[in-house]
């Protein structure tokens, strides 16, 4: 802060005054304090000056970070929407390990059943290789072999079709990792002006335009949050996105 | 048919990887960024690019430019697998050539669809 300049003028008439006062015999003692106090003052007022001087500089750089758009964009889009983003998470991490379980409790009697299914054939074929069955038995056990190799045929693709269930549900892991990115950046964001705010206290600054618009496709917004408002530029599904691709001829 | 698979979050390249192979795709590769990608499809022999477009170091789309650019490499089929879905951003990725565009969360079915097509057209 730059100290307002000692009107020189004022200084120099009161000093020449009490340069007079000084060389006549008749100036009284009290007349010369009076003098001494009057530059004094001069210092008082130079104080005073400085002191609304800085009062307004304050004033001003908090009425500055109070308007700047970018700050009360904050408070009242970017964290409420951040807060619907990490709902969003919730949901997804919810719904994958549902889907995964899910899975693993209709998978998990096919596989005991199959299981079980062999230990029976198992115990026929022993007794066939010991030759204790007879020839009705045998007949059925052919009959029981045919039906295994159909259930198993069908409950492996069951099984298969889970596992290929299991693991589309953890997409959810790039998807939650994206949006909670975009998370970490704001609380960054929201860091760097309160340490902003901090250091008005001690210092006037001038604060920089917010950052310049960019180009609207380089602005990556990561993955769509279903209910989220969002504008008619954003495609809600792979459907649009084919529809779209469709008129520009793909 | 050699793929490579540009994701930087490796879930997702397992997922893709294991789509892929459940397709009949068994010979894949993987890179977590385009700065990483690039080096790997110009002395890889690939035939094939799923790409996603939000990543450090070089984005998907650059990638889709500089494969675009490249003289070996321009007439690779690119398929884009991103969460990216607005109409600028398909726009442009279909302006600077892709093959296709899927919009995470995507499905197997969608993954297999868009394949197929892309190579009916390769073959048409």
């Amino acid at each position: 802060m730059e100290a307002t300049p000692i009107n020189r003028d004022l200084l120099l008439e009161k000093a020449q005054a009490m340069i007079t006062s000084l060389q006549s015999p008749e100036t009284t003692d009290e007349q010369l304090e009076t003098q001494i106090d009057d530059i004094n003052s001069l210092k008082d007022n130079q104080l005073f000056q400085e002191l609304g001087k800085m009062t307004r500089d304050i004033h001003d750089s908090i009425m500055q970070f109070r308007m700047d758009s970018r700050i009360s964009d904050l408070a009242e889009t970017d964290i409420p929407d951040a807060k619907d983003r990490l709902e969003y998470v919730i949901t997804m991490t919810e719904k994958a390990a549902n889907t995964a379980m899910g899975v693993i409790e209709e998978g998990s009697p096919v596989a005991e059943k199959l299981g079980s299914q062999a230990g029976v054939l198992k115990a026929q074929w022993q007794k066939f290789r010991k030759r204790e069955l007879s020839a009705d038995e045998l007949r059925s056990m052919g009959h029981d072999v045919e039906e295994f190799f159909d259930e198993s045929e069908r409950m492996m693709s069951k099984l298969l079709s889970g596992f290929t269930e299991i693991l589309m549900a953890q997409d959810f892991q790039d998807l939650t990792g994206q949006i909670i990115r975009q998370v970490i950046n704001l609380v960054n964001e929201i860091e760097t002006n309160l340490v902003d705010l901090i250091k008005i206290q001690g210092e006037t600054q001038a604060k920089e335009d917010s950052a310049e618009k960019q180009d609207e496709a380089t602005i990556l917004d990561g993955p769509q949050v279903p209910g989220k408002e969002t504008s008619n530029d954003v495609m809600k599904g792979q459907d649009d996105v084919d529809d779209l691709l469709a008129s520009l001829g793909f | 048919m050699k793929i490579l698979i540009v994701d930087d979050f490796s879930t997702m390249r397992r997922i893709i990887k294991n789509l892929l192979r459940d397709l009949g795709f068994n010979n894949t590769d993987e890179a977590d960024d385009g700065q990483t990608g690039l080096p790997k499809l110009q002395s890889g022999n690939f035939d094939f690019l799923v790409t996603d477009w939000n990543m450090p170091g070089m984005t998907g789309i650059d990638l889709l430019r500089a494969v675009r650019a490249d003289e070996k490499l321009k007439t690779l089929p690119v398929l884009m697998v991103t969460a990216e879905a607005k109409k600028e951003q398909i726009v442009l990725a279909a302006q600077e050539g892709v093959n296709g565009y899927i919009v995470k969360p995507f499905t197997a079915q969608t993954l297999k669809e868009k394949i197929d097509k892309i190579f009916e057209r390769i073959e048409g």
